[in-house]
């Protein structure tokens, strides 16, 4: 319920409600349990599904898709979609069809790097921030504040407009803006970690804190940073397909969704195709990260399931 | 209460100065040269030179944002370099179209987000609730600008029911300026025309801006109907014989309406972002443009002035949105 809104990772579904004793092989077996859940659970599969779709389409892209995605054909541009051209070609001929299925490609590569850059920067702080507390946490804090109390998409902009539009600095631009989150997840669950019996046995018995934060605070922040992630992917793939539209991500010729939706804005409504079948990716595709997200928050919180009282 | 306020207000400048650093710093290392940009690739080298001293440029970046801070707090943003005017000027014209945009959008976010939440509570598990539910899930996958293109498709050029892009059509002369907002101004002068016109331009983009915030506030409406719903003192009231209507809307809704209200405020924040997008869609004159057309011509100082305008209503939006929590529920004290 909580992870709709745009303050959602300061309480995390399992973080939050986690303060009992619970080591981290229970906390492993938990996490076995959630993904045996989450493949019964309907909703959460349908998305698995999409997910798993894009996935698929982003590695046979080459193979299955009917035309070169950058060559132009100056004498078939703007086809309405046939036979020959299942979704039509745009303002150069292209096949839209097989831009549509190139575009995987990058919203794969796009969403796991912003997921692991924003994982890599966020977690480790936010481990150091909440084992050590002190004056570190406060800055870190007041750092966290300080881009949250800014809308991502403009944070994002300025970003990817200081390091030149690339779809690569839409990557670092999101990353950046979007790591706050999870650095305050990754802190609010060492928090309660910290406090754990085993935390203190650890040191008692000598264990270096290197190893106290690596082998024993890092995999109980792990999954439900992880799940945080993977609810917030819909909107990060938006965000991007966003800055694609207003020209401060992909560049053209990258077959790029939002890039391609914005190439297709001048030619409604006589050409609604080109516009229309790369918008139609991103939602499916935006569509399965929220169905998994939505099955995954059912299997959390079961009180706002849609049967039973 | 008090001295809470004045601590949120300190934390809440110390955000937006924060802000500012980062911005600032961010657009100054922005590859390329605005002063090339403006006088041309022809000009002299002695010519760029005497610009760059005259906009400050030469000096070393941190001097140039105590120049910055010192200008801001005599209520100087600086001058467009695009449109040649004082920053502050160009914010007066377009701030008041996206309020307009993005209080529209929440109006009709919020209503319709309450009434499908309740609803969706009420028939929890039924397929009117998993129709919702279905409904929802897509209309929050659907990339805002994408949808405007669709909306416009479909209810401007096909069915022709709405006027298209912009804030009025040409043919329609615009009120005298007295708010900045068009509904308010043509109300005060009192034409009708003008009022239908904009209305009418208005209710696509507002739709569509507000169909993200709409989602969020049903779903939040549902679960937080659903949790009150399940407590004692509605089947108190229930088994004292009241109405279903009764309980409903006299005792459960006024407990579940805290988390609401704190999620519409935080939308409403929100909404200024999405209206970059909408606005894009909609050639509507609003921050948003302004936004984006400064970025991509390096205008210095109207990015910093966009940039503090959105944190500083960001924050407040924050602010009022925690005070209100405050008022409403006795239980939280301000500490």
């Amino acid at each position: 319920m909580a992870s709709s809104t745009p303050r959602s990772a300061s309480n995390s579904p399992t973080g939050a409600a986690r303060s009992g004793g619970e080591i981290a092989r229970a906390e492993r077996a938990r996490t076995w349990r959630l993904v045996w859940r989450t493949l019964r659970n309907p909703l959460s599969l349908a998305g698995l599904t999409l997910i798993g779709l894009l996935i698929v389409i982003a590695f046979i892209a080459p193979a299955v898709a009917p035309y070169d995605p950058l060559k132009t054909d100056t004498l078939s541009r703007l086809r309405a979609p046939s036979a020959e051209h299942a979704f039509g070609t745009d303002q150069l001929g292209r096949d839209i069809l097989s831009r549509v299925l190139y575009g995987a490609r990058i919203s794969l590569r796009i969403a796991l790097l912003t997921a692991s850059i924003a994982l890599a920067i966020g977690a480790p702080l936010g481990i150091v921030s909440g084992y050590f507390r002190g004056r570190m946490d406060d800055l870190l804090m007041r750092i966290t504040d300080m881009f949250m109390a800014f809308p991502r998409l403009i944070l994002a902009m300025a970003i990817a407009a200081a390091l030149r539009p690339t779809l690569e600095n839409v990557v670092i631009a999101i990353s950046l803006a979007a790591w706050p989150a999870y650095a305050r997840l990754a802190r609010s669950v060492t928090l309660g970690i910290r406090e754990e019996n085993y935390i203190e046995a650890a040191r008692a018995l000598g264990t270096s804190t290197g190893r106290i934060l690596f082998r024993h605070i890092l995999p109980g922040v792990i999954s439900p940073v992880t799940i945080q992630v993977s609810l917030d992917m819909g909107g990060i793939l938006l965000t991007a397909a966003g800055l694609g539209f207003i020209g401060f991500g992909a560049q053209p010729p990258t077959p790029e969704w939002g890039l391609m939706i914005s190439e297709g804005r001048n030619y409604i409504p006589g050409q609604w195709w080109v516009s229309t079948f790369p918008g139609l990716a991103i939602s499916l595709v935006v569509l399965g990260f929220n169905l998994l997200g939505d099955g995954i928050r059912d299997i959390l919180d079961p009180r706002l399931r849609g049967s039973g009282r | 209460m008090w001295a809470y306020l004045v601590r949120r207000l300190i934390l809440a400048s110390l955000a937006i100065f924060g802000v500012l650093i980062i911005t600032f710093f961010l657009s100054h290392v922005i590859p390329g040269d605005p002063v090339a940009a403006i006088l041309g690739q022809q000009a002299r080298q002695e010519v760029i030179d005497a610009m760059r001293h005259k906009l400050g440029f030469d000096r070393p970046i941190y001097e140039q944002f105590v120049i910055y801070l010192d200008r801001l707090a005599h209520g100087d943003l600086g001058d467009s370099i695009a449109t040649h005017r004082p920053v502050l000027q160009d914010l007066k014209e377009f701030f008041p179209a996206t309020i307009e945009l993005a209080t529209t959008a929440i109006l009709i976010g919020a209503a319709t987000g309450l009434v499908v939440g309740i609803i969706s509570a009420v028939a929890r598990g039924t397929w009117l609730d998993h129709a919702t539910r279905f409904f929802s899930l897509i209309g929050l996958s659907m990339p805002v600008f994408w949808l405007g293109l669709i909306v416009l498709l479909i209810f401007y050029f096909w069915l022709g029911l709405f006027p298209g892009q912009g804030q009025l059509d040409i043919f329609i002369s615009r009120p005298p300026r007295v708010t900045g907002l068009i509904i308010a101004d043509s109300l005060i002068a009192g034409d009708t025309a003008a009022l239908m016109n904009a209305l009418g331009h208005l209710i696509l983009p507002a739709m569509v801006l507000g169909s993200h915030a709409l989602v969020g506030i049903a779903r939040i409406t549902r679960a937080s109907m659903l949790e009150v719903l399940g407590q004692d003192y509605v089947k108190v009231a229930r088994s004292k014989g009241l109405t279903e209507r009764t309980v409903i809307f006299r005792h459960a809704l006024k407990n579940a309406l805290l988390p609401i209200i704190t999620v519409i405020g935080i939308y409403y924040g929100g909404l200024l972002e999405g209206a970059v997008l909408t606005e894009t869609v909609f050639a509507w004159p609003g921050l948003g443009r302004y936004a984006t057309s400064a970025i991509l011509s390096q205008d210095f100082a109207a990015i910093m002035g966009v940039t503090v305008l959105i944190a500083m209503v960001f924050s407040l939006a924050n602010l009022f949105v925690d005070l209100a929590y405050g008022f409403l529920n006795p239980k939280i004290r301000f500490e």
